[in-house]
């Protein structure tokens, strides 16, 4: 016997009355400061003007997107996002699976620790400390100007050339990111099964052998997962710290996306443009993710839903 | 087993292997070390080569007197403690509420609920309308701008979720029959079995929030409310001093600056190690829904 469904509604509240209670409080937090500006994301497709309010303010269809796709500084700020992103897979990627891989071998357990415990150390600097400490080293008599001119450079304010702009990113990004991003590797080798370790050694393996066939081979599905996940956020860099160390001298190479849609938005005030800006960008994220995740799941892992 | 005698091929992969390992911590390490000792040099033996220091050649504590008597620094101090102390209750609250809803089955409306929590992970309104949204519910310019947004992270209920699941059904199911409600089973019995996981909880949210200065940039506009970030950024990165004036201050005017990331960031710096244990069970969640 099927009942109507405002039965079943309503028996189904009357049984979990508690349980929807206890949302009611995440709902209003969602609503009210998630779902009420993704609704605000229509001024996108409006001239808004503060005094008209998003209800009252002239549509004008796609203009703003038109007015993005002939600006060069935003086809600049595409690419760098892109070059940023790449750059930080091909450079930062690989350096927490090393550091993984060699923690692993350490069997001393409160060396292990404490090397993990200061690795993990920047992770929790503020990000506003660690620009400041880039710019002391980057300035003309810093250190890392200095390491500079012992290799034959000019002593300069690293920060004021562009070509030095991508080192000093993706280093410091490796810097704060190497501890924090190596757990989730070291996680994945504690779930290797020692017998393997035991068998080949039993078969003469040497140490290196058994990193080569089985520690490294363990780690392959969490790296192949991250990478594809990552791929899903290729257009997604960060405007924090590039917000601290760009200036107008470099804005060619460091200006992104996110970066642009800040200065076009809360500078200069263009509203509806910089907000189309940012409609595209999670627009073309949300594609990469869906490839991502399908790619994912032909690899045979989980994927994201 | 053990073997009685290491080969030398082992010795010397022992040798890379720790060599490494202490240079990468080395390197982790050095950038902080320097930030302390800095703040214990005067401004002098500090102009004369930014970024070497090992060890200064005398010890002054000067500059953390006058940090300490900065009424900037202090005020800003004091506005990040209250961030903290309005927002990791409510951050806990609702992450609690939200994992424990997550975790539970059987309701009808489950599915799409979810949904509606899981979406914003992906798509996100961005920074124009979430700035229109602040100065449309009236929160520009008061510290609620900085609580109230972000005042969940999907992440992190994810995280409680997945340990909220791990406790065996049986404890629910006989506290129900008990006659405890759900708001009964979340503080009486998964409350005390989850403490680690709050624990963690608490350190990203705490960091978070003391870490955080873009916000406060873009909707606090009164010096008086703004937190410490934000003034040490207008000191390190904008060159901007610390509002102060006499000779003493003049002779620090460099030092100080350390001594006052020291003091900020410190605190934190202390905390982290004793949960270090923990992070294992977020980063595995993480990976596969963040």
């Amino acid at each position: 016997m099927k009942k109507s469904f405002a039965a079943r509604v309503k028996r189904d509240f009357q049984r979990h009355k508690f349980k929807y209670l206890i949302f009611i409080p995440v709902l209003v937090y969602l609503i009210l400061f998630c779902y009420k500006p993704m609704y605000g994301v229509i001024i996108a497709f409006q001239k808004f003007r503060p005094s008209l309010g998003i209800d009252g303010s002239p549509w004008v269809g796609l203009e703003q997107f038109a007015r993005a796709f002939d600006d060069p500084y935003f086809w600049r700020a595409l690419r760098n996002t892109f070059t940023i992103s790449l750059l930080s897979l091909v450079f930062s990627f690989p350096v927490p699976v090393l550091l993984a891989l060699l923690l692993n071998e350490v069997k001393v357990s409160w060396f292990k620790r404490t090397i993990q415990t200061l690795t993990y150390m920047p992770h929790f600097i503020a990000t506003v400390v660690v620009c400041g400490m880039i710019t002391v080293y980057c300035q003309t008599n810093g250190l890392f100007s200095q390491i500079l001119v012992f290799f034959g450079g000019e002593p300069t304010n690293l920060l004021t050339h562009s070509k030095y702009f991508y080192p000093i990113y993706i280093l410091s990004t490796i810097w704060q990111n190497v501890g924090w991003d190596s757990i989730i590797f070291l996680a994945a080798l504690a779930g290797i099964d020692q017998e393997q370790y035991e068998a080949a050694r039993i078969d003469g393996a040497s140490r290196m052998q058994q990193m080569r066939y089985i520690t490294f081979p363990g780690l392959v599905p969490t790296i192949s997962m991250l990478l594809v996940l990552k791929l899903g956020k290729v257009l997604n860099v960060g405007y924090e710290k590039i917000l601290l160390l760009y200036q107008p001298l470099t804005y060619d190479v460091a200006d992104v996306i996110s970066t642009y849609v800040y200065r076009k938005g809360l500078i200069d005030a263009d509203y509806s443009f910089s907000t189309a800006v940012n409609l595209f960008n999670s627009a073309v994220n949300i594609v990469f993710l869906l490839v991502s995740n399908r790619i994912s799941k032909k690899l045979g892992q989980s994927g994201l839903f | 087993m053990k073997l009685k005698k290491k080969s030398m091929e082992d010795i010397v992969l022992d040798l890379i292997i720790y060599t490494l390992l202490l240079a990468m911590a080395f390197v982790c390490l050095y950038p902080m070390w320097y930030i302390l000792m800095a703040s214990f040099t005067n401004s002098s033996e500090l102009a004369l080569n930014p970024g070497f220091l090992l060890w200064p050649k005398k010890f002054v504590g000067n500059a953390y007197k006058l940090v300490f008597e900065n009424p900037l620094f202090l005020n800003s101090f004091w506005n990040s403690i209250k961030i903290e102390l309005l927002s990791l209750p409510i951050n806990i609250v609702l992450t609690l509420l939200c994992g424990y809803f997550l975790a539970c089955s059987g309701m009808m409306w489950k599915k799409p609920l979810a949904f509606m929590v899981l979406f914003t992970m992906f798509f996100t309104g961005g920074m124009i309308p979430n700035y229109l949204n602040v100065k449309d519910l009236r929160l520009y310019n008061t510290i609620w701008a900085l609580v109230l947004p972000g005042a969940m992270t999907v992440y992190n209920a994810i995280i409680c979720k997945t340990s909220i699941e791990a406790i065996p059904d049986s404890l629910k199911d006989a506290a129900y029959i008990d006659g405890a409600n759900d708001f009964h089973i979340i503080f009486k019995v998964i409350l005390p079995l989850i403490k680690p996981t709050l624990a963690v909880l608490l350190l990203y949210y705490g960091v978070a929030h003391w870490n955080a200065w873009f916000n406060a940039s873009i909707y606090i506009t009164d010096n008086a409310k703004i937190p410490v970030q934000n003034v040490l950024r207008s000191v390190l990165l904008a060159n901007k001093d610390m509002a102060g004036s006499g000779d003493e201050y003049n002779a620090y005017a460099e030092t100080i600056k350390y001594a006052a990331i020291v003091v900020s960031t410190f605190p934190i710096l202390c905390i982290y190690p004793f949960l270090q244990k923990y992070f294992a069970k977020g980063a595995l969640i993480g990976a596969v829904k963040g």
